[in-house]
């Protein structure tokens, strides 16, 4: 209301509005002047919570009692403690004294300028030793209440009612024994079964949108993870891919899972505004199960690689190496001159501290125990030779070290099972213009840990790739010159001697750049990619014989499934071309194909480890018949089945077919005339066979005639 | 059998169209002249010289006595099949791309491409008894059926009754003949997706197929446009055909020309490739041709097929014994 209308709502009602002294009004007091209102909403405002504003505010208990002489100095060494983990408020710090005694109480209060300060110094100084008898019991304000208002009695917490989980391994329970693979095309990602029986991949789950940029699955298969912008998640369950767990982090770029699949690792990095600046790398450690962050590393990319020029993108994926094993106890992070180990039950340094390795370029875990091995090149302009170590966590121990000279490079592989550590050394020549390359094998498991050197037999030639044997004692490597180069295979043991190398053979020049070895060993695949045009080689090392070659033209990628029995290759969106896969069976079958246009990835699901023990293993393998007829007796009953349904479907498709074409006849009959009509007259198309007749005319031609005398005896 | 190759085309082939009685073989190419062939022996009888660009389409009359043509020179020529003289030529103002003799070879349906401000068209033309009379009326011309897109193909339905036309809008439209009235439409779901590159019908005119570049060719029903068979072939398709004696069906094509350098020829896109009519199955493929195949045909009595390809080469195959007696 305008004072205008006050005045004209005062002349209605007879008052003088100038007459009125609006002071001496003596209103009710209270908010509502004492009427309370009807409205509802009114009230709850009063259980609003209220920021306390204590929250940067702790409470130091258990200091020294002192007498007000000492209160000065004991107010500074406070001052001294909590200024290193924040700011004090102007007199934030508040001693209380106890009014009859003149001593102080034992406590004090310290006002930060933010919770967050608060919070840190709360964390940092709890159990702080200022002397023997004086351990700082540190705690928020705010917590106060909470804390005096704790029952004196125990109160056993309600139990929860026990809500049983899915299964998370129930794919392996497939009565048909098969495996399943994920595959990316287009916006498409699906979960296949590949039915090598019936020759083709029956769906299990298909998303459009599944991941913004990759899927991934654990290291145990028990889920798939997909990326998106706000962070990372895991898909898994019984009958359905069914979300089981999301981490939070934004824009992340790479997952890493533990080997034990306990853990996973996310990973973001930031490019820098000013291109001078390293990026900004964070990296996240969840608990898969729970999704708790675990741990969180933050910093510049420097800090989490050796340096070096390549590091403009970030560091090197995974920045994290986890040591072999299911107990996922152990991770380590290679940065420059440093090694940090990392232990999972405290998510802290071991011993607090990284190990100083000077110049350290590359680090790699053996696969089955916590055995880190890590590799030194040359310094000092070549005073101080390369080395190759290897270290025992946690104890630190180094258990053997090898020093090498004239090192150009070393690549270090582990064997699956840690029996066997290869080293492969570039070597300058003496001249220092070109490398040549050879081994050094380590025998882990032995007693300790015999070195043995390996050469080629022709030491100049180019090492292009290496495998070990999965589980087994033999390896292979591709050695020559593009594009023909050979591949040779050798064992760790010789007839008699179980400790010496021996070489199996050489395969005299392969259009081979690749070697992937069944997951059982025993056979392996001798690739041409990319470049080579896919040229595919099945090879069984047992007899050292080839099985089958065959091409898949312009494949890029190959892998094998978990059991070793099928083989998948894929033309992956690389280029344009044919893209899709095929699989094959470990002998070099192909099986069936499947195209798919911007095909990105493919990924068969990983087994666990299986639970028979060695022995019973063998004990298979050795009565295979028995065990196979089963088997053979269920693939017999599967084809007769499938003959059986493939028969119906096509009856079924020749019954349609068969009613077009009677209709279409029927039509072409009713039609006849007019057709006729339209070609004045001239008759159709089936009558005119009519026309035509076949005779069979048979005609001599004498061409010569000659006479000859043929004598016999 | 070993193919016979017949390399008589300097660009690019076209199309290619057996007469009735199966022993005469007309190809098309990008270079100017049609060519006449023995479909026997691949023996070349003939050309036809007076077009001025590339000759996208023919057809001859069911007496083999004529032959009309469709160019890139915005002209269409009737053709004495035997003497080679061409006896009349339509001028249109715009590239024809498809030609097509109704059932009584009276009435010949020509589409022409949109060219400048033109759009595409459809027309259909009076072909006189006696040369003489011949002169350049339409009957009907549908102006604009597809708007900017090109039609790049029309055929007659069954009694002259209707025109089916598809092309770079991926619909197929059914047309009256009589009145121009578009009749029936392919829907969204069943229809291609892209561009239909090529059509051919049945000897009866019941049903027809198309290809398409969505790598697809399809099996409709002519009268009421009902989706029968979907074929996937894995390449973009240019030309399909249908075997008249067996149920089967050929369907070629390749990878756009600019991704031709780029391929292996033993990447396997350039195979003929055939397919059971009825349950949709690969059965094999014929591979030969080093460029995208364009052009593919059935000689009537089923016993031989020729293919063109973008290479220039036309690839005349007689099938072997083994052909007619597989069974998937």
């Amino acid at each position: 209301m305008t004072e205008m209308d006050i005045a004209a709502r005062a002349a209605q009602l007879g008052i003088d509005w100038s007459q009125v002294n609006l002071d001496s009004i003596d209103l009710p007091t209270g908010e509502n002047f004492g009427i309370e209102s009807d409205d509802e909403t009114v009230y709850h405002d009063d259980q609003l919570e209220f920021d306390t504003g204590f929250g940067n505010i702790i409470v130091v208990d258990h200091l020294p009692v002192v007498p007000r002489e000492k209160f000065e100095k004991l107010e500074g060494v406070l001052r001294k403690i909590y200024s290193l983990v924040g700011v004090i408020k102007e007199n934030g710090l508040w001693m209380p004294v106890d009014p009859v005694t003149n001593m102080t109480l034992g406590y004090c209060f310290i006002e930060f300028n933010t919770p967050q300060e608060a919070q840190a110094a709360k964390e940092k100084t709890q159990g702080y030793k200022l002397d023997r008898s004086h351990i700082f019991a540190v705690n928020m304000f705010d917590d106060f209440e909470r804390l005096m208002n704790v029952r004196e009695e125990w109160e056993a917490p309600p139990t929860q009612p026990y809500v049983p989980g899915e299964n998370l391994q129930k794919w392996l329970t497939d009565e048909k024994a098969r495996d399943q693979l994920v595959i990316r095309s287009g916006p498409d990602t699906e979960v296949l079964w590949n039915d090598a029986r019936k020759k083709r991949p029956e769906p299990v789950h298909k998303r459009t949108y599944w991941t913004e940029s990759y899927v991934q699955w654990s290291p145990l298969g028990t889920y798939l993870v997909t990326l998106h912008k706000q962070g990372a998640a895991v898909w898994g369950g019984a009958d359905s891919f069914a979300r089981l767990m999301r981490y939070q982090h934004n824009m992340v770029k790479l997952v890493d899972f533990s080997p034990g699949e306990k853990y996973l690792v996310t990973y973001h990095s930031q490019e820098p505004s000013n291109p001078r600046d390293a990026s900004k790398v964070e990296i996240k450690v969840f608990d898969v199960r729970t999704g708790r962050m675990m741990r969180d590393f933050k910093g510049s990319a420097d800090e989490f690689s050796i340096g070096g020029p390549g590091g403009v993108a970030g560091a090197s994926w995974p920045v994290f190496r986890w040591a072999g094993g299911k107990d996922d106890k152990y991770f380590a992070k290679l940065s420059k001159n440093t090694i940090s180990v990392y232990e999972t039950e405290t998510f802290s340094l071991i011993d607090k501290k990284s190990m100083k390795v000077d110049n350290v370029v590359d680090i790699c875990w053996s696969p089955t125990d916590s055995i880190l091995s890590l590799f030194v090149p040359e310094q000092g302009g070549g005073n101080q030779p390369a080395k190759v170590a290897l270290v025992q966590i946690p104890s630190k121990v180094e258990l053997r070290q090898k020093n090498l000279f004239s090192v150009s490079d070393c690549k270090m592989y582990w064997q699956s099972s840690g029996e066997y550590l290869a080293v492969k050394v570039d070597r300058y020549t003496k001249t220092k213009k070109s490398t040549y390359s050879g081994f050094e094998l380590f025998r882990i498991k032995e007693r300790d840990i015999p070195i043995e050197v390996l050469e080629l037999d022709n030491k100049n030639d180019k090492i292009i790739a290496f495998a070990w044997e999965p589980k087994g004692h033999r390896f292979a490597v591709i050695h020559g010159d593009q594009p023909r180069p050979d591949v040779s295979f050798y064992s760790m043991k010789t007839a008699q001697n179980t400790g010496r190398v021996s070489k199996l053979g050489t395969l005299k020049a392969k259009q081979a750049n690749a070697l992937f070895w069944s997951p059982t060993g025993k056979y392996i695949i001798l690739a041409g990619l990319k470049g080579f045009n896919g040229q595919l080689e099945f090879f069984n090392v047992d007899e050292l014989e080839t099985m089958a070659t065959a091409e898949h033209f312009m494949a890029t990628d190959i892998e094998w499934d978990p059991t070793g029995r099928y083989v998948a290759t894929a033309v992956t969106s690389v280029h344009e071309m044919e893209n899709g896969f095929s699989i094959w069976s470990f002998n070099g079958n192909l099986l069936y194909r499947i195209l798919k246009d911007h095909f990105f990835q493919l990924a068969w699901r990983p087994r666990p480890p299986s639970f028979l023990s060695a022995e019973k293993e063998e004990e298979i393998a050795k009565n295979l018949k028995k065990y196979s007829k089963k088997y053979e007796a269920e693939d017999q009953d599967v084809s007769l089945q499938l003959t059986e349904q493939d028969k119906e479907k096509r009856n079924a498709l020749n019954e349609e077919w068969e009613k077009w074409v009677m209709q279409w006849k029927s039509l072409h009959e009713e039609e006849k005339l007019e057709r006729q009509n339209l070609r004045d007259g001239e008759v159709s198309d089936e009558e005119e066979e009519d026309e035509y007749e076949a005779k069979e005319v048979e005609f001599e031609d004498l061409i010569d005639v000659t006479e000859e005398i043929v004598f016999s005896d | 059998m070993r193919p016979i190759l017949m390399k008589g085309h300097e660009r690019p082939l076209t199309f290619l169209r057996y007469n009735r009685d199966g022993d005469l073989l007309f190809s098309c190419a990008k270079d100017h002249t049609p060519t006449l062939w023995y479909a026997d022996n691949g023996e070349r009888l003939g050309t036809y010289r007076g077009h001025n660009g590339a000759v996208w389409c023919c057809d001859v009359s069911r007496d083999s006595s004529r032959l009309i043509t469709g160019s890139a020179d915005q002209t269409a020529k009737l053709w004495d099949v035997k003497s080679g003289q061409q006896y009349f030529t339509f001028k249109f103002g715009s590239p024809a791309r498809s030609v097509d003799f109704a059932i009584g070879d009276k009435l010949a349906v020509i589409t022409t491409d949109p060219f400048m401000e033109r759009t595409s068209a459809i027309h259909v033309k009076r072909i006189s008894e006696d040369p003489e009379d011949q002169t350049a009326d339409s009957v009907l011309v549908l102006e604009s059926p597809e708007g900017r897109k090109r039609i790049n193909r029309a055929v007659w339905g069954p009694l002259n009754q209707t025109i089916v036309s598809g092309g770079e809008d991926a619909v197929i439209r059914i047309w009256d003949s009589e009145t121009g009235k578009l009749l029936k439409e392919s829907n969204v779901e069943d229809g291609h997706k892209k561009t239909i590159t090529s059509l051919c019908k049945a000897a009866d005119d019941s049903h027809f197929i198309t290809g398409s570049l969505d790598k697809t060719a399809k099996l409709w029903d002519m009268r009421t446009l009902t989706l029968i068979k979907t074929y996937i072939s894995g390449v973009p398709v240019n030309a399909v055909s249908m075997s008249p004696l067996l149920n089967h069906v050929v369907i070629g094509g390749g990878q756009d020309a600019s991704a031709v350098t780029t391929t292996d020829h033993r990447a396997g896109k350039f195979e003929a490739k055939f397919y059971d009519k009825i349950l949709q199955e690969e059965i094999g493929g014929v591979k030969g041709h080093f460029g995208p195949i364009n052009a593919l045909a059935f000689n009537p009595d089923g016993k031989s097929f020729s293919s063109g390809g973008e290479d220039g080469y036309v690839r005349l195959h007689h099938f072997d014994s083994d052909y007619f007696n597989i069974k998937i």
